[in-house]
C-alpha cells in the first residue's frame, strides 16, 4: 500500500480515534474513505493536547475518558486496513503515548497493523534520530510538520526527512476552523516546494470546499481536522459516520479526478 | 525510545539535554521562537550591560542578597543539626520566582518583545510575572487553573491589581499542568509577538538552562554565606520540588561540593496512589521517563501514556512531571528526593510559625518538613541548610480551612 491521492487536491481527514467511540471511528473512517478521503489521520487521544484548539481539545477528552488506548488505537487501523486495503492510514499522535509503549515496539506494532506512516505533532527533526531509525526499519512513512516560521534551513530538514507527504500548517497557531485561508499557506507550500518533491499537505483550519479549492490552487492534498471531529460532536452517534460521509463527499463534489499515481511517492509496505 | 531512560542514542550531543533528559519536543511552529530565544539568551549571557543590569535590579528592586538565617529555636527544638533557612520569601513579591522573572523580562524587552504570557499554579510566579511587567511596561496575559484560583485568590487579586490580564483554565484537572496547555497554545498562535517566561525548570531547551541560571544566585550566594558566616559548607541542602526552580537553584553551586548532601523533596500529598500525590520520584505509584510539554523527564502517568492527575495541599507542587536536570541529579544520585504529606507540611508550617515567627509557603514547608524529621537523627554538629522559596500569607485560606489551630 501507500498514499496515493486520486484527485487535487487530495483530501486527508483527520479523526480522533475513541470519539465517540471505536467502533464508530470505525465507521466514519470508512465513510470518509468510501465518499473521497484519500487519507485517514487517525488520532490517538491524549489528555494534555497542547497543539490543539478546544474543538480537538474536547475529543481527546471524550476519548481518553473512555479508556482508549494507543494500543486500542493500533487495533483499529488494522481493521481499517483490512476492511480498505487502498487507503492511506496515518497515525496522529503526541508523544508520550508513544514513549510510554516504547518507540521500537511502536513502530513494529504499527508496521504490523498496516499503517503507512506516522505523524508525531510534538517530535521536531533534531530529536528524531531514533524514531526515524525505528520508522525506517518498518518501512514506515514519517510525516513531519512544516509551519509559517519555520525558517528555510528547517524546512530544508524536515523535507529531507520526511516520507509520504508534508504537512504544511496553514498559520501559525493551534487546530481549528477559520473563516478564511490565511496567506501564510501559499507562501509556506512555495518554499517547501524547494526541498521536497513530497505531496503537500495543507491543514489547520480548512473546513469546507470553498477552502479545499482555494488549497488544491497552490499544494497537493488539504486536511481536514476540527470540522470533522465537530460535525461528530454534533451528531447523534447513530447518524455519525452518514453525515460524515456526505460532508466528505461535498468537500471535493467539483474537483476533477487526477491520474492516480502522480502523487504517489512513498515505498510500498514490503517494498 | 524506552522506559529505561534513554530517549535518543546521542542525548549527549544534543543541547540542552541533562543526561537522557530535557529536550525539545513541540510543535513545530515554537522551533523558530525557541531558536530565537536560545540565541538571544546566549547573547544576554555574555553582555555585561545586561548582567549589570539584572545585577542592580536584584539588588535594589529586589532585596538580594536574601539572608542566610539561623533558625536557633527551630534547632534546639528539634534537637540535632543546626537549621538555617535562605531567605527567599524575604525578596519582592514574597517568593524566589522574582529572580526569573526579573531575568526573562529584560531578555523580552531585549528581544524587542511588548507581550508577555505566563503560566501559574500557587500564583507566585503569575505575581512576579505581573510585576516585572508592570515594572517595563509590558503587556501581560496569565494562565492559571481555575481550581488554583480558587485556591489562591489573593494572589489572582495581586495579579489584576497589578494590572496583568488573569485567564481561568477549566480544561483537565485545572491546575498547574492545564495552564502551561493554555500558554502554550497561546505561544503557539502569537509566537510572533509574544514572550512566553515560563515559570520553572522545565519545557524545551533552552528554558530548563536559562530558569537554573536565573536561580542559581540563591546557591551562589549561601555557599559564600555558609563560608563567611558559619564557617563551613552545609551538611545537606533542602528544597522542595515542584517543576523545581527553587531546588536548582538552591543545588546548583554545590554541586561540586561532594560533601553536600541535596536532597529535594516532592508533595507526597495524602496517599501512594496514582492521583493522591505529586512524588514523581516515588518508588512506587510514581513516574516513569517520558515527554510532557515540550521536555523528557519524569512524569506521572497511566500504562497507556496518559498524564495522571496530581494532588498537594500546595498550588505549587502539583505538577506531573518535574525539570529535567532534577531527572539526572535523581538517577545519577547526586541528589535525593524524599516526600511529604500535605500534613507533615501543614504541621511543618505551623512549627516554623510559632519557634521562628516565619509563615511559609505551603511549598517550602514541605522542605522545612524534612529539616524536621532530619535533623534530630543528625549530629549536633551537622548543618541543613533549608531553602524558605515564599512566604505563607497567600496559604492563609488553605490553612484557616485545613488547621484547626486551637488544637494545633
Amino acid at each position: 500500500m501507500a498514499i496515493v491521492f486520486k484527485r487535487k487536491p487530495g483530501i486527508v481527514a483527520y479523526l480522533t480515534a475513541g470519539d465517540p467511540d471505536l467502533a464508530t471511528t470505525r465507521d466514519i473512517a470508512l465513510a470518509a474513505i468510501d465518499n473521497g478521503a484519500d487519507v485517514i489521520e487517525l488520532g490517538v487521544p491524549f489528555s494534555d493536547p497542547l497543539a490543539d484548539g478546544p474543538v480537538i481539545q474536547r475529543a481527546s477528552e471524550r476519548a481518553v475518558a473512555k479508556g482508549t488506548t494507543l494500543t486500542q488505537v493500533l487495533a483499529l487501523a488494522r481493521e481499517l486496513r483490512s476492511a480498505r486495503p487502498a487507503a492511506g492510514l496515518v497515525l496522529f499522535s503526541y508523544l508520550n503515548p508513544v514513549v510510554r509503549m516504547g518507540m521500537k515496539a511502536f513502530c513494529a506494532k504499527a508496521a504490523e497493523a498496516g499503517v503507512d506512516g506516522v505523524l508525531l505533532t510534538d517530535m521536531i527533526v533534531e530529536e528524531a534520530g531514533e524514531y526515524l531509525a525505528e520508522m525506517k526499519a518498518h518501512t514506515l512513512a514519517p510525516v513531519f510538520l512544516a509551519a509559517p516560521t519555520s525558517p528555510d534551513a528547517r524546512l530544508k530538514a524536515i523535507g529531507e526527512v520526511s516520507q509520504g507527504f508534508v504537512y504544511a500548517i496553514s498559520r501559525v497557531g493551534i487546530t481549528g476552523t477559520q473563516q478564511s485561508l490565511a496567506s501564510d499557506a501559499a507562501a509556506l507550500v512555495e518554499r517547501l516546494r524547494r526541498y521536497t518533491t513530497l505531496p503537500i499537505a495543507v491543514g489547520f483550519g480548512i473546513s469546507n470546499a470553498e477552502h479545499v479549492r482555494a488549497v488544491g490552487e497552490f499544494a497537493d492534498a488539504a486536511v481536514i481536522g476540527s470540522a470533522l471531529v465537530a460535525l461528530i460532536e454534533e451528531t447523534k452517534r447513530a447518524d455519525a459516520a452518514a453525515a460524515v460521509g456526505s460532508f466528505v463527499a461535498g468537500l471535493h463534489a467539483n474537483l476533477p479526478a487526477i491520474e492516480a499515481n502522480q502523487t504517489d511517492v512513498l515505498t510500498s509496505r514490503g517494498a | 525510545m524506552s522506559s529505561t531512560g534513554t530517549l535518543t542514542e546521542d542525548v549527549v550531543t544534543v543541547a540542552g539535554r541533562f543526561g537522557a533528559y530535557g529536550g525539545r519536543y513541540v510543535p513545530e511552529t515554537l522551533m523558530a521562537a525557541l531558536e530565537e530565544l536560545e540565541q538571544a539568551y546566549a547573547d544576554a549571557q555574555v553582555d555585561p550591560t545586561f548582567q549589570a543590569e539584572l545585577d542592580d535590579l536584584l539588588h535594589h528592586y529586589c532585596g538580594r542578597p536574601t539572608p542566610l538565617y539561623f533558625a536557633k529555636r527551630l534547632t534546639e527544638q528539634c534537637g540535632g543539626a543546626k537549621i538555617y533557612l535562605k531567605r527567599e520569601d524575604l525578596l519582592h513579591t514574597g517568593a524566589h520566582k522574582i529572580n526569573n522573572a526579573l531575568g526573562q523580562a529584560l531578555l523580552a524587552r531585549r528581544m524587542g518583545k511588548q507581550r508577555i504570557i505566563a503560566e501559574t499554579g500557587a500564583g507566585q510566579h503569575g505575581v512576579a510575572t505581573a510585576t516585572v511587567c508592570a515594572l517595563f511596561g509590558l503587556e501581560c496575559v496569565i494562565y492559571m487553573g481555575e481550581e488554583d484560583m480558587r485556591r489562591q485568590e489573593l494572589n489572582v487579586y495581586r495579579m489584576r491589581l497589578l494590572g496583568a490580564e488573569v485567564r481561568g483554565v477549566a480544561a483537565g484537572s485545572a491546575t498547574l499542568k492545564d495552564a502551561i496547555n493554555e500558554a502554550m497554545r497561546d505561544w503557539v498562535t502569537n509566537v510572533r509577538s509574544t514572550y512566553y517566561i515560563l515559570g520553572s525548570a522545565l519545557g524545551a531547551h533552552p528554558y530548563p538552562t536559562m530558569v537554573r541560571n536565573f536561580h542559581r544566585v540563591i546557591s551562589r550566594e549561601a555557599r559564600v554565606q555558609f563560608l563567611d558566616e558559619v564557617g563551613i559548607l552545609p551538611t545537606a541542602v533542602i528544597a522542595c520540588v515542584g517543576g523545581g526552580s527553587n531546588a536548582i537553584g538552591a543545588f546548583y553551586e554545590f554541586l561540586p561540593d561532594a560533601n553536600v548532601q541535596l536532597i529535594g523533596v516532592e508533595a507526597g500529598g495524602r496517599g501512594n496512589g496514582l492521583g493522591e500525590h505529586a512524588a514523581r520520584f516515588q518508588k512506587e505509584g510514581g513516574g516513569v521517563p517520558g515527554v510532557l510539554q515540550g521536555t523528557y523527564s519524569y512524569v506521572l502517568q497511566d500504562e497507556a501514556g496518559q498524564i495522571s492527575s496530581t494532588h498537594s495541599v500546595s498550588a505549587g507542587l502539583d505538577y506531573a512531571s518535574v525539570g529535567p536536570e532534577h531527572a539526572m541529579l535523581h538517577d545519577s544520585g547526586r541528589a535525593t528526593y524524599v516526600a511529604c504529606s500535605d500534613d507533615a507540611a501543614l504541621k511543618a508550617t505551623v512549627t516554623l510559625s510559632r519557634t521562628e515567627g516565619i509563615l511559609p509557603a505551603l511549598e517550602s514547608a514541605h522542605a522545612v518538613a524534612e529539616a524536621i524529621r532530619l535533623a534530630p537523627m543528625m549530629a549536633k554538629s551537622a548543618v541543613l541548610m533549608v531553602n524558605l522559596s515564599g512566604r505563607g500569607d497567600k496559604d492563609i485560606g488553605i490553612l484557616a480551612r485545613e488547621l484547626d489551630l486551637r488544637g494545633a
